[in-house]
């Protein structure tokens, strides 16, 4: 699925819609120790992650990841929106827990 | 084919480290390297960007392009590591609550390193500071 599809979800707003939402999900991945997910996840990979300081993007970068998912509603930092922008990496923020948010992209074929 | 770029790491810079290994990622594209290799030099270069901000007083990241390997130089001033196979231990960290706080600190940077590197070397002196040296083959 394409990241734009995911956000035909009304449980889903992107939060740098300004930037393209055409990126392929090819995979999912769950993590909050960075290096961990430096590791382990997929390139083109929908992240859930709880963190949403700057360094995401970083991440998110280095791996090419289709886009960054913050589950629960956590309030993600200006700063992190400012690098997304300039790296292309779309923050998507929704009120469903990481498993909710797994259900759906599992669901939807990712 | 012969290519260097340098670059300094200050420690705590937690809001701008990652820039580096940006830059170095988009260098190695402009370069024609193949994204499988770009993809290890990332990884190894972010956690070691990140360990200069985490743990060091400072340092730099040399990135070397040659016809048939890449090389990455991490060195700092110091404090230096103690043990050095403890360090090298997955899942052992010394990083500070802050960092944790952040999501560093789950003691993977220099066996991610270690793993994505075809060399990897590290040096160590307590006061002196520790060098690390990473070679991927083209």
């Amino acid at each position: 699925m394409k990241v734009s599809d995911l956000l035909k979800n009304s449980e889903f707003k992107c939060l740098n819609p300004q930037i393209g939402v055409e990126g392929e999900i090819k995979s999912g991945y769950v993590g909050d120790l960075l290096s961990w997910v430096m590791a382990n996840a997929g390139n083109e990979c929908a992240w859930v992650t709880i963190q949403t300081h700057v360094n995401i993007i970083a991440v998110a970068t280095l791996l090419e990841m289709a886009c960054v998912i913050i589950p629960e509603g956590a309030e993600v930092e200006e700063s992190t929106l400012e690098r997304a922008i300039i790296e292309d990496i779309p923050v998507i923020t929704t009120g469903l827990n990481a498993y909710e948010v797994c259900k759906i992209l599992g669901n939807a074929g990712v | 084919m012969s290519y260097e770029l340098a670059f300094e790491v200050e420690r705590g810079d937690f809001e701008t480290a990652g820039g580096a290994s940006r830059k170095i990622k988009k260098t190695l594209q402009q370069l024609g390297i193949s994204s499988k290799i770009i993809r290890k030099v990332s990884i190894a270069g972010y956690e070691g960007e990140m360990n200069l901000a985490i743990h060091s007083w400072g340092g730099t990241i040399l990135l070397e392009v040659a016809e048939t390997e890449i090389i990455l130089t991490i060195q700092d001033s110091g404090p230096g590591i103690p043990d050095l196979h403890l360090a090298m231990t997955e899942g052992w960290s010394t990083a500070g609550v802050e960092a944790r706080r952040m999501g560093f600190g789950a003691g993977m940077g220099l066996p991610n390193m270690d793993r994505n590197a075809d060399h990897f070397e590290i040096e160590s002196k307590v006061g002196n500071g520790t060098k690390i040296l990473m070679k991927f083959f083209l």
